[in-house]
């Protein structure tokens, strides 16, 4: 075991994973942050939670995550590159681990003009990739960056991102790679619509025996609106939203857009349950936690695997389990 | 070259207006390449300055000269006495031109542009960022397209989730860097660069590692 966290666990053991997202609140309101926390426990096995996302002032995401710990979730800390310098970004690497946050997710972050501070001064001292890298070597090596030593290296469980909808498409596989080089464990992708695509960039990945060599969750956001899908489509960096996904929900009668939506949602779970190459799924209700348990139950994911407190954590098996 | 943008005549009017004497001062080397600063430019805003201070009813004696660089100490020579007679100086140059002359004459020297870039003509009356001065060029790595200067994030081992039909998550109109690296790449039939992993970056030879300077030992001794 690397980190030891519930996510790793599920992962090595085989089971198909199920993973949750929570938005932390624009202000310190304790209880929004327990109460979608509530929703999502027992449904899943880790909760992503986001780091300013889209570039809006948030609570902090490692704060949220020492919340969500308290109402019994396995947090996903979800850090950007945006924000932080290299110090501040290894500094709470080892705050994090040091509250029990086992797992964490590098990203770029979306740029800050999206956001509500475009004026700020974007960071991005070093990259994602780079921040996967710095992230292994504190935990394998015991080192900084720097090359310094450090005293009790953090465990965390290492996660990146992947739009396999970005272009250049024929090589976003490779990129994929050279995550996994600098030492991601765990894959989660973007929000996941077009169907043809995402097979046959899985089928890159497996072709390319990435899939031997990491784990990858695929996204998943159900439509609630006919209007979140043309936002979406239109509106969203990256996003692929096939036409077919418009039409179906515009086909829906009023006030059943959402209800298709969830259904659409869980046909894409059923494949990915059957795809080879995926490990499980992620999925970003975006501010519908309490829809999750409905999602859930849908998708027939529960119950959730549990495991012992006691699972020896100095196993050391690099390759997922099959 | 330096890209400049001349300030909003308000801005400008704001910062000479109480002076008796101004000098609207042109430097005609990079600024000059792109319509902003050179000595005909200096010409034009001084008289419009002229008229902004008629309409405004303060009597002000705005005139005009430049020289060819003001960040070289020789070029200063033959316009000694024009700045000598000025209370103050507008100087249409880049900051370095401004900073240089404040450095050399004990009187008010304001900035007539904002200093933008350093850029490329793409074609006329068009400048677009090429370079940021990090003091470590990766050139050579990427194609020779530079993902400091020309990827929003700074990205350096990309392109981002954001890139989509070459062109970059913050504006349809700014070509995706981590695109044009890889088309590149693939025309030289260099793509194992781009399968190798970029190593973090130093910036400490950036303006990170605080002010730079450059000291030629073998030329001062001469």
């Amino acid at each position: 075991m690397k980190s030891g966290s519930n996510l790793e666990k599920v992962l090595r053991a085989g089971d198909f994973a199920f993973t949750g997202e929570l938005g932390p609140p624009r202000g310190a309101n304790v209880e929004e942050v327990r109460k979608k926390a509530r929703f999502l426990k027992g449904m899943v096995d880790s909760v992503n939670i986001t780091d300013n996302q889209t570039a809006m002032v948030r609570m902090s995401s490692w704060a949220a995550s020492l919340i969500s710990i308290d109402e019994g979730l396995e947090p996903n800390y979800q850090m950007v590159c945006r924000d932080r310098n290299r110090l501040a970004m290894q500094a709470d690497v080892l705050g994090a681990s040091a509250h029990g946050i086992r797992n964490l997710l590098c990203l770029s972050g979306d740029h800050q003009q999206f956001g509500d501070h475009p004026h700020a001064k974007g960071v991005f001292d070093i990259d994602s990739t780079q921040l996967i890298s710095t992230i292994r070597k504190m935990r394998d090596e015991s080192k900084f960056m720097s090359g310094q030593k450090i005293d009790t290296a953090p465990k965390i469980f290492i996660g990146a991102a992947a739009n396999p909808f970005a272009e250049p498409f024929e090589w976003r596989v490779h990129r994929l790679a050279k995550k996994i080089e600098a030492g991601a464990d765990f894959i989660q992708t973007q929000c996941i619509y077009n169907m043809k695509k995402m097979r046959e960039w899985v089928k890159m990945a497996n072709d390319m025996g990435l899939t031997e060599k990491v784990y990858i969750l695929a996204g998943v956001t159900p439509m609630k609106s006919l209007g979140m899908a043309r936002y979406m489509k239109n509106n969203v960096p990256g996003m692929d939203v096939p036409d077919e996904v418009i039409n179906r929900l515009k086909g829906c009668k009023k006030g059943t857009h959402a209800k298709e939506g969830i259904k659409m949602a869980c046909e894409q779970i059923e494949e990915f349950k059957e795809m080879k190459g995926i490990a499980g799924v992620h999925l970003m209700a975006i501010e519908w936690e309490h829809k999750v348990p409905e999602i859930a139950e849908m998708a027939g994911v529960l119950p959730r695997p549990t495991f012992d407190d006691d699972t020896p954590d100095d196993k050391t098996d690099d390759t997922p389990a099959e | 070259m330096i890209v400049g943008e001349q300030k909003p005549l308000e801005e400008i009017w704001e910062m000479i207006k109480d002076h008796k004497k101004v000098l609207v001062f042109g430097c005609n080397t990079c600024v000059a390449v792109c319509q902003q600063g050179g000595n005909k430019e200096a010409e034009i805003l001084a008289s419009m300055l002229r008229m902004k201070a008629v309409q405004e009813g303060v009597d002000i004696e705005i005139t005009d000269a430049g020289i060819e660089r003001q960040c070289e100490h020789e070029f200063f020579e033959k316009a000694e006495s024009r700045i000598g007679d000025a209370d103050a100086v507008l100087s249409t140059a880049c900051g370095i031109g401004v900073q240089f002359m404040a450095e050399k004459y004990p009187k008010p020297i304001y900035p007539g542009l904002n200093t933008t870039f350093l850029g490329a003509v793409e074609e006329f009356g068009v400048y677009a960022e090429r370079c940021q001065a990090c003091g470590t060029c990766i050139l050579g790595q990427t194609g020779g397209i530079c993902p400091i200067a020309r990827c929003a994030k700074r990205v350096l081992n990309g392109p981002c989730g954001g890139s989509t039909n070459g062109k970059c998550e913050i504006s349809k109109d700014v070509d995706c860097a981590w695109q044009l690296i890889v088309d590149r790449l693939r025309l030289l039939g260099r793509m194992d660069d781009y399968e190798a992993l970029t190593p973090i970056k130093d910036w400490s030879t950036d303006r990170a590692g605080g002010p730079r300077k450059l000291v030629r030992e073998d030329l001062i001794d001469e």
